[in-house]
């Protein structure tokens, strides 16, 4: 494989990935369904070879919370009953992870916190059932930075998950275990969820494709909430077409879910074309600014470059409360994140101080030992923000500029069809670099908050590796439920490029 | 520093989290700074501006006001630190 010293312009051209080239658990969604149907792989050859590659790398990506091999051993072994009866269903024994904020019933679901350590959810949540329905293995619950709060996954109260790429580094987060899981080849297809770039940003850390769909898009019914007006769930693929492929799976309206949008899902399949010709790429000028990583401002150049060549016109945007983003999410979303974690009080599951003197001794000590220090960070400038004397000048002051963003992008596209820039402003940071300072870390998400804010869909996908051999995101923004657009674009890039053929050496 | 230690005392007992005399001192740093940096949006004018409470046109979505099935009360329980009777046991609430 590839790796180390390549700078982005020349690389050392690597075989794309096909199948009978390929270990089983290299293999991408879309290839192993091709195996499974013509009969050539069982699907519980492929879940075994999903796990034995757990068994051989985990104990250094520590990608996973919770392994549940026999079961997913018992759904593959059903799968292949399936496909011998002649069924065909889009993810009929495919293995695939689940980032630990999104509650499956009867397997342990942690949020990355001990404030849960022992809870068992006792319903899933809708999206696991729409994979369940299509025939889904889930192969086990992934780290995540605790509660989803963090772009690195050291928030995490277990463990960090390290980079497959290098081990001395952060895979991003807080959907870090499974933008890892993916790149490590520990699963097929992985489900994360992102908030303010949950998805996106490790997605681009860790090399691979990760996709927020449209708030809306997909139901967050049995998601743990985090900030209710933000929160998304979003898949990981090796490549866009799997990405794609598990959108289609879990998007649609869910009467469970009242900001679930009663909107027909489009063939996201069908969006899969290499062609951007006549297609208007906007580039914004506040998303390239110093303090970025110059390689990354390169990498992400050269690939709108190559979108021009490919017949894309280029437009020059500007999204000018971009800098704002940052300061409107750390307020909202920790107000949001105060109301939502008030429920973790020990009283009808998860971590109860055993001790209390009394009712309130019980809330506070349960909250002081159960939650981590970015956590309660987090419920402290929420419940600030939101307090007597100060919701006008924080938590209204930043509803309003919420709705200057959302503004910005609607004057953009009305110039263009898609935004393309930078996903994160730097490749995967060293562990422990950013965890002393709050706001050094907030800033790794500058280039994924506004999406959120505006409940646009917004993808990444590899567009290079630095001098180090770290991986580089591009990120695809586009108007409200243009998820098809954004994947086209997306496609287009990626076909006409490698990078998401390497593979990290473990 | 824009917060007061007697201001991080008052938000944690809001929220009801417990804090060391440690975390104390460190929230009040860092969520000082954060606060601070939060003061860029105040050069903003919004006089005119709505807020954005969520980014979709959907309001008051409701169901029909029908009983349905809920979870059974075991499942319901299965998870709770200490029940009794079919009850979750907390503390005294009242004197």
């Amino acid at each position: 494989m590839s790796r180390g010293g390549a700078c982005c312009n020349t690389y050392s051209k690597v075989e794309p990935r096909k199948g009978s080239q390929l270990k089983l658990h290299e293999l991408t969604i879309h290839q192993a369904r091709s195996l499974l149907k013509s009969g050539e792989i069982s699907a519980l050859e492929l879940t075994t070879a999903a796990i034995d590659r757990i068994l051989q790398v985990d104990n250094e990506v520590k990608a996973y919370l919770t392994l549940t091999p026999e079961q997913a051993l018992e759904q593959a072994r059903q799968a292949d009953a399936r496909w011998d009866a002649g069924e065909d269903i889009p993810l009929l024994g495919i293995p695939l992870a689940i980032k630990d904020v999104i509650c499956t019933e009867g397997i342990p679901t942690t949020c990355g916190s001990k404030i849960l350590e022992n809870f068992i959810p006792p319903y899933s949540a809708t999206v696991i059932e729409r994979l369940r329905a299509a025939g889904a293995v889930i192969l086990g619950k992934t780290n995540t930075d605790e509660f989803a709060m963090g772009s690195s996954t050291e928030n995490s109260a277990y463990f960090t998950t390290h980079n497959p790429w290098d081990l001395s580094r952060v895979p991003g987060g807080s959907s870090g275990g499974s933008a890892a899981a993916i790149a490590a080849d520990e699963c097929l297809g992985a489900l994360g969820s992102d908030t303010g770039g949950s998805v996106r940003q490790p997605a681009a850390l860790c090399g691979v494709v990760g996709i927020k769909p449209t708030y809306g898009r997909v139901s967050r019914y049995g998601l743990v909430a985090f900030a209710s007006s933000l929160d998304q769930i979003g898949s990981f693929g090796k490549d866009v077409t799997d990405c794609a492929l598990l959108l289609s799976v879990i998007s649609g309206y869910d009467p469970r879910d009242s900001t679930s949008v009663n909107r027909p899902v489009p063939d996201y399949q069908a969006a899969l074309l290499p062609d951007v010709r006549g297609m208007r790429l906007g580039v914004p000028r506040e998303y390239f600014i110093e303090g970025m990583q110059p390689e990354v401002e390169t990498a992400v150049r050269a690939a709108i470059d190559l979108l021009a060549e490919m017949g894309a016109e280029i437009v020059d945007i500007s999204l000018p409360h971009t800098e704002h983003a940052l300061p409107v999410y750390y307020i909202i979303a920790p107000a949001e994140a105060s109301a939502n974690l008030a429920r973790y009080d020990g009283v009808k599951y998860g971590f109860s101080f055993p001790d209390a003197t009394d009712v309130w001794d019980a809330y506070r000590k349960t909250r002081q030992y159960g939650f981590g220090a970015e956590v309660k960070r987090r419920i402290m400038l929420g419940t600030y923000a939101l307090s007597a004397g100060y919701y006008d000048a924080y938590y209204l002051k930043a509803q309003q500029v919420r709705t200057l963003i959302k503004q910005d992008f609607d004057r953009a596209f009305e110039l263009c069809d898609v935004i393309v820039c930078p996903t994160a402003p730097t490749t995967a940071f060293k562990i422990g670099e950013k965890a002393d300072d709050p706001l050094q870390m907030y800033l790794s998400d500058v280039f994924t908050l506004s999406a959120s804010l505006a409940g646009l869909p917004g993808l990444s996908l590899p567009c290079g590796f630095d001098g180090e051999g770290l991986p580089i995101g591009l990120q695809i923004m586009g108007q409200t439920f243009d998820e098809p657009t954004v994947l086209r674009v997306a496609y287009a890039y990626e076909q006409a490029t490698d990078w998401h053929t390497r593979m990290p050496t473990l | 520093m824009k917060l007061s230690r007697e201001e991080v005392e008052h938000i944690a007992e809001l929220a009801k989290v417990g804090l060391t005399d440690e975390e104390k001192t460190l929230f009040q740093e860092q969520l000082s700074a954060i606060l601070e940096y939060a003061e860029m949006l105040q050069e903003i004018d919004t006089t005119t501006i709505p807020p954005t409470a969520t980014v979709l046109p959907l309001r008051n979505v409701m169901r029909p006001d029908e009983v349905r099935p809920s979870l059974p009360r075991e499942d319901v329980l299965a998870n709770a630190p200490q029940s009794e009777d079919g009850y979750f046991r907390v503390k005294a609430i009242l004197e």
